[in-house]
Order: structure tokens, then C-alpha cells, then sequence
């Protein structure tokens, strides 16, 4: 299973997250998870939301570029080695992905959020090895 | 006579078309016999011209080939400013039916004046354009060039109206409903400043409107230079063939010139506008094919005749005739100014030559801004690029090559460093008329 990621392009000036977060919530998009990346220059706000498509003509109204990507949830034992379990059978079969950030869902349960090159690959791989993904309506519970 | 009522099916020779096709001969003929009346005018009533021809020593009689031409003296934009307001006028102002201005931001503006009849050929030379184009009197024409004291508005609006087409003459801004009546007028052609239709290309997208579902299937553009990749941009977007028309305040407005169908070249209205290239540092005439600064004689106009006026503009006037037949000589697009160049660390760099960088890394047209700036004592050249949706990408290192593809490709054209700086939609500053490329604030020694 893989779930949309919005990825929007900010300036690196005050205010722009929250000009983010304000636009989506004002049209009751459901925010489940976040991380960002920057460049010193300008940064990029990954998002996981309700619902994907309509948060990028939000954000376009508000004049704000986004786009859609593929990613994975992937539940995580919450134990030590959790997270180091997952990331063995990935690594012994050479999945490559490009970054990862922790989530949690409705449920409490750790999530994992990995960007695959490869996502059908990985997801194929994941489902022989007995791991769970997750779909938006299961983080939401 | 309304051009539909002519009976032909195909509708490409009009007889309004009939100036543009004249014997070459016929042309030259009529040119001097224009040039000079246009000269005795001037020598009689405008004192400047007088002075001028008289420090060197020239009467009107001594016009008496084309090439004589070369005996007069040229004139160029300060003319007009310190004869301002009306000093270079020929005829009384009871005469006089029009004046425009330039928006005169650095100090006073410059004044141009038209008589009755003068109104009638600036309107006949942007209709012949116009007609040249492929607009017809069944057009329904969204005008957005600026009404005022601007010789952009008023002077198309003038073309569509002889032309017969029915003009919607919204003037520029107010994005939103310019794109609201394009749809509900089923408007079939437009006109304006290309860098405003790329503005109303990307509101419409945000408006959720395609414009290539729309009637519209041409528009005349003019008033700033724009790059042949600007105009592919403008068609691939929007499916309507996009044609250059040229003009300057100075000598009548828009429709000194106006490309045809076959789009290369831009054809001078020669039996009202005499072209000549020079050599813009000795102002040696060049013969065509060669390029030069575009220097422009007024032939019938009577209310301010001009004499071998300096545009600023580089071009060349082209050898070969243009497959539409039309005998009325060519120049290329105007790619540049000599206004508007910059000068960054001895290298000469054209606003349109970004354009071009930008369009090759990235076959799109980015919102961009030029800021020149001096930091520690050198000179910095930056350009704001705004990054639109299909730009975006979910993975940093995209973005930071696209940031260094934007660069590389400038610096491939400029042969200088620069810096870019990746920018949200809609933060840098747009005129609604034309558009503010250039910034400079750069420490003057």
C-alpha cells in the first residue's frame, strides 16, 4: 500500500509553515504527519494529509507550489530494534530510499514514512517479509 | 467595405492588404515624393530640424534621391524631451486631435501629437498589420494593452475598430475577470504586452480555465521585446498563434511595423515609416543584412514629422523577399535594446537572454526578475526565479539542480557568474502592463 506525500516549495523567510498549516486548515485538511528539509535558501515542507489532491489546489490558491509522491507507511514495533528490524530486510535486499521520518497514527502505533525509488519494489519486498503498510484511512483510525 | 463581404473563399489577398504588395518601383517613387514634403515640413515649421539642417548646411532641395536621406540630421529621444511639451509640433494646435505621453518616470515625459489625418494612418497601418495577422472583422479582440496616455491602448484599439473587428477594451489588470470575460465573451483574438498574457496564462490555470478550450486563436503583441522562446511558451500554453506588432511613441505608436503569417520578420509600413540601419557608435548607414541601430524617417505624418530618428532598437533590415509577396521590406525582431542592456563587469547582458537561458533548462517560462546589486565592492548579478507547480519536487537534490541548471544554463549564455535564488509563486513583482525586469541597485562610482 502507499499513501500520497504533498511536498510544498517554500522561501526560507518567517511565516511561511504557517502559512502552510493555516491555508490547509481552513479548508479542514486533516495534517497527519510533517517534516522538513531546507537548503539555507529555500525548504521543502513534506506533509501527510486527508486528502492529497485538494491540499495541492489549496495551496495553489494561496499561492504556494506543491506536488504528489508515492511513499510508504510502514508500522513499527515499538520495542528496541523496532525500527532496525524493518531497515535490515530493506538493507539486505538493497531497497534504496531516498528519506525517512517518523509518524504516528490514530492508534498510537510508531510509524515510519520511507520515500522508495523503487516503490513497487519495495512494497513487494515488504509484503513477502510480513510487513504491514498502512493506508491514510488506517493513520486515521 | 467590411473585409468579409469580399467575395473570396480564402480570404488571404484583401484589397485593404493592397499598400503592402505595391511595385517596388512604384514604393521608391512614392517614399521620396513623401520624404520630401515630410523634410520642407519640418525645415519650415519645426524649429529644431531647421536648426539642424542649417548648421549643416542642407535645404530640403537637396533631397532629391532616397539616398539623400543621409544628408540630414538624426534625432533621438532628448529631442522630444527638451522641446517639451509641444516644440516639436508642425502644425497649429487647433489642428492637433490627439496627444499621448510617455509615463515619464525619469524626469519629464515625452509628448507626441496627430492630426485628423494622422489618426487615420496610424489606425490604416495597424489594421493593414492586424490584417496581415489573420485578423479578420468577425474577431471578437480582448484589448489588454493599457488606455491612457499610452500609445499602446488607444492606437490597437484604433486598428480593431478600422478593421471592423468588436472590440473589448478592458486595458490591463484585474487579472481575474480579464480571464472570466475572455470565456464569456468567446473572445477569438487578444492583444497586449506578451509578459501580461503569460500573467493571465497563469491566473487562468489558477482559475481552473484552459485557454486553449477557449475561441481564442491569435494575438497581437508588442511593447516590450519577447523572445521567440516566450512565444513558443505563450502558444504551447494556450494554442493560439501569437504575432510581434512594432512601434514606437515616438514616431506614430504601435504599427510601424507588424509581422505576417509567415512570421519572419516584421514588415515595415515603408510607404508611411522610412527604415534605415546605422552603425550605432560611427552612424555610418549599413546596407540590409547587416545589424544596427533601427533609425526611422516619418513620411506622412503631419502633426509631428521626424526626421531619421534614432530607436535605440538593434536589428537588420533583411535582404530577401518574405514568402507572403508583400514588397514592403522586413526587419527581424527586435531581441534587444540598447535601452535595455546591462552592463554587468564589462560583458553586455540583454533581459531576453535570461529569458532564453531560462526557457532552455527548464521549457518553461518562470516568472523572473533581474536584481543587480554590489556586494564587498564587486558587482552581483541574481535572478529571482519563481518555481510553479510542475517545478516542485519532493526531493531536495531536485531542487537544488534545478537551481544550478538555471545557472548553468545562464552563465552558458552570459558567459558571467550569477546567482539564482529559487522563488514561491506570485512573490515577485509584476506591472500590469509591462513587465519590471530589471532591478539595479548596484553603488554608482
Amino acid at each position: 500500500m502507499k499513501i500520497p506525500q504533498v511536498s510544498v516549495f517554500v522561501s526560507n523567510r518567517p511565516g511561511r509553515l504557517q502559512a502552510v498549516c493555516r491555508a490547509l486548515a481552513d479548508a479542514g485538511i486533516n495534517l497527519l504527519s510533517l517534516t522538513l528539509a531546507d537548503s539555507g535558501e529555500f525548504g521543502l515542507i513534506r506533509l501527510i494529509v486527508n486528502e492529497a489532491d485538494k491540499a495541492v489546489e489549496v495551496l495553489a490558491k494561496s499561492g504556494l507550489s506543491a506536488t504528489v509522491t508515492d511513499v510508504v507507511a510502514c508500522p513499527v514495533a515499538d520495542k528496541v530494534g523496532g525500527l532496525a528490524d524493518l531497515l535490515d530486510v530493506l538493507g539486505d535486499l538493497q531497497i534504496d530510499y531516498m528519506y525517512a521520518y517518523p509518524s504516528e497514527c490514530a492508534a498510537g502505533t510508531n510509524i515510519m514514512i520511507l520515500r522508495f525509488s523503487d516503490t513497487e519494489k519495495a512494497l513487494a519486498v515488504l509484503k513477502e517479509k510480513k510487513f504491514k503498510t498502512l493506508s491514510t484511512a488506517e493513520m486515521l483510525g | 467595405m467590411r473585409s468579409t463581404a469580399w467575395n473570396d473563399e480564402e480570404n488571404k489577398i484583401l484589397p485593404e492588404m493592397a499598400l503592402d504588395f505595391m511595385p517596388e518601383e512604384k514604393l521608391r517613387e512614392l517614399q521620396l515624393q513623401r520624404l520630401r514634403a515630410t523634410v520642407k515640413l519640418a525645415y519650415e515649421k519645426v524649429p529644431l530640424f531647421h536648426e539642424r539642417m542649417v548648421e549643416k548646411g542642407v535645404t530640403p532641395d537637396d533631397i532629391k534621391t532616397l539616398k539623400d536621406i543621409v544628408k540630414i540630421p538624426f534625432s533621438m529621444k532628448k529631442d522630444l524631451r527638451d522641446t517639451y511639451p509641444y516644440g516639436l509640433f508642425a502644425v497649429d494646435m487647433s489642428e492637433v486631435v490627439r496627444l499621448h505621453a510617455s509615463s515619464g518616470t525619469t524626469g519629464k515625459p515625452i509628448v507626441v501629437g496627430y492630426t485628423k489625418e494622422d489618426m487615420d494612418v496610424w489606425a490604416q497601418v495597424v489594421k493593414r498589420g492586424l490584417l496581415a495577422c489573420g485578423f479578420r472583422s468577425t474577431d471578437i479582440v480582448q484589448n489588454f494593452y493599457g488606455y491612457g496616455l499610452f500609445t499602446g491602448g488607444l492606437g490597437i484599439h484604433g486598428g480593431f475598430e478600422a478593421l471592423g473587428a468588436t472590440v473589448v477594451p478592458i486595458s490591463g489588470g484585474n487579472t481575474e475577470r480579464q480571464v472570466m470575460l475572455m470565456k464569456d465573451f468567446g473572445v477569438t483574438a487578444v492583444g497586449g504586452t506578451p509578459s501580461y498574457f503569460v500573467r493571465i496564462i497563469d491566473v487562468a490555470e489558477k482559475m481552473g480555465v484552459d485557454i486553449s478550450k477557449l475561441n481564442v486563436k491569435r494575438g497581437i503583441f508588442g511593447a516590450e521585446p519577447w523572445s521567440d522562446g516566450m512565444r513558443d511558451y505563450i502558444e504551447e500554453k494556450t494554442g493560439i498563434k501569437a504575432y510581434d506588432i512594432y512601434g514606437l511613441s515616438e514616431i506614430v505608436g504601435p504599427g510601424v511595423g507588424c509581422e505576417c503569417e509567415c512570421r519572419d520578420g516584421i514588415h515595415i509600413f515603408e510607404d508611411h515609416f522610412y527604415p534605415e540601419i546605422v552603425d550605432p557608435e560611427t552612424l555610418e548607414p549599413l546596407p540590409d543584412g547587416e545589424e544596427g541601430e533601427l533609425v526611422i524617417s516619418t513620411l506622412s505624418k503631419r502633426a509631428m514629422p521626424i526626421l531619421r530618428y534614432r530607436t535605440r532598437d538593434i536589428t537588420a533590415i533583411e535582404k530577401t523577399k518574405c514568402k507572403c509577396g508583400r514588397t514592403i521590406r522586413r526587419i527581424r525582431r527586435i531581441g534587444r535594446r540598447s535601452d535595455d542592456m546591462i552592463i554587468m563587469r564589462g560583458v553586455n547582458v540583454f533581459p531576453s537572454q535570461i529569458e532564453t537561458a531560462l526557457l532552455r533548462a527548464e521549457k518553461a517560462l518562470p516568472h523572473y526578475q533581474i536584481v543587480l546589486d554590489t556586494k564587498n565592492n564587486m558587482d552581483t548579478l541574481e535572478v529571482k526565479v519563481e518555481v510553479s507547480r510542475d517545478m516542485v519536487s519532493d526531493s531536495m537534490s531536485d531542487m537544488e539542480q534545478l537551481s544550478k541548471k538555471f545557472k548553468h544554463s545562464i552563465e552558458q549564455i552570459l558567459g558571467i557568474s550569477v546567482i539564482v535564488t529559487l522563488c514561491e509563486p506570485d512573490s515577485l513583482p509584476r506591472s500590469e502592463g509591462k513587465a519590471k525586469r530589471v532591478i539595479d541597485n548596484r553603488k554608482k562610482i
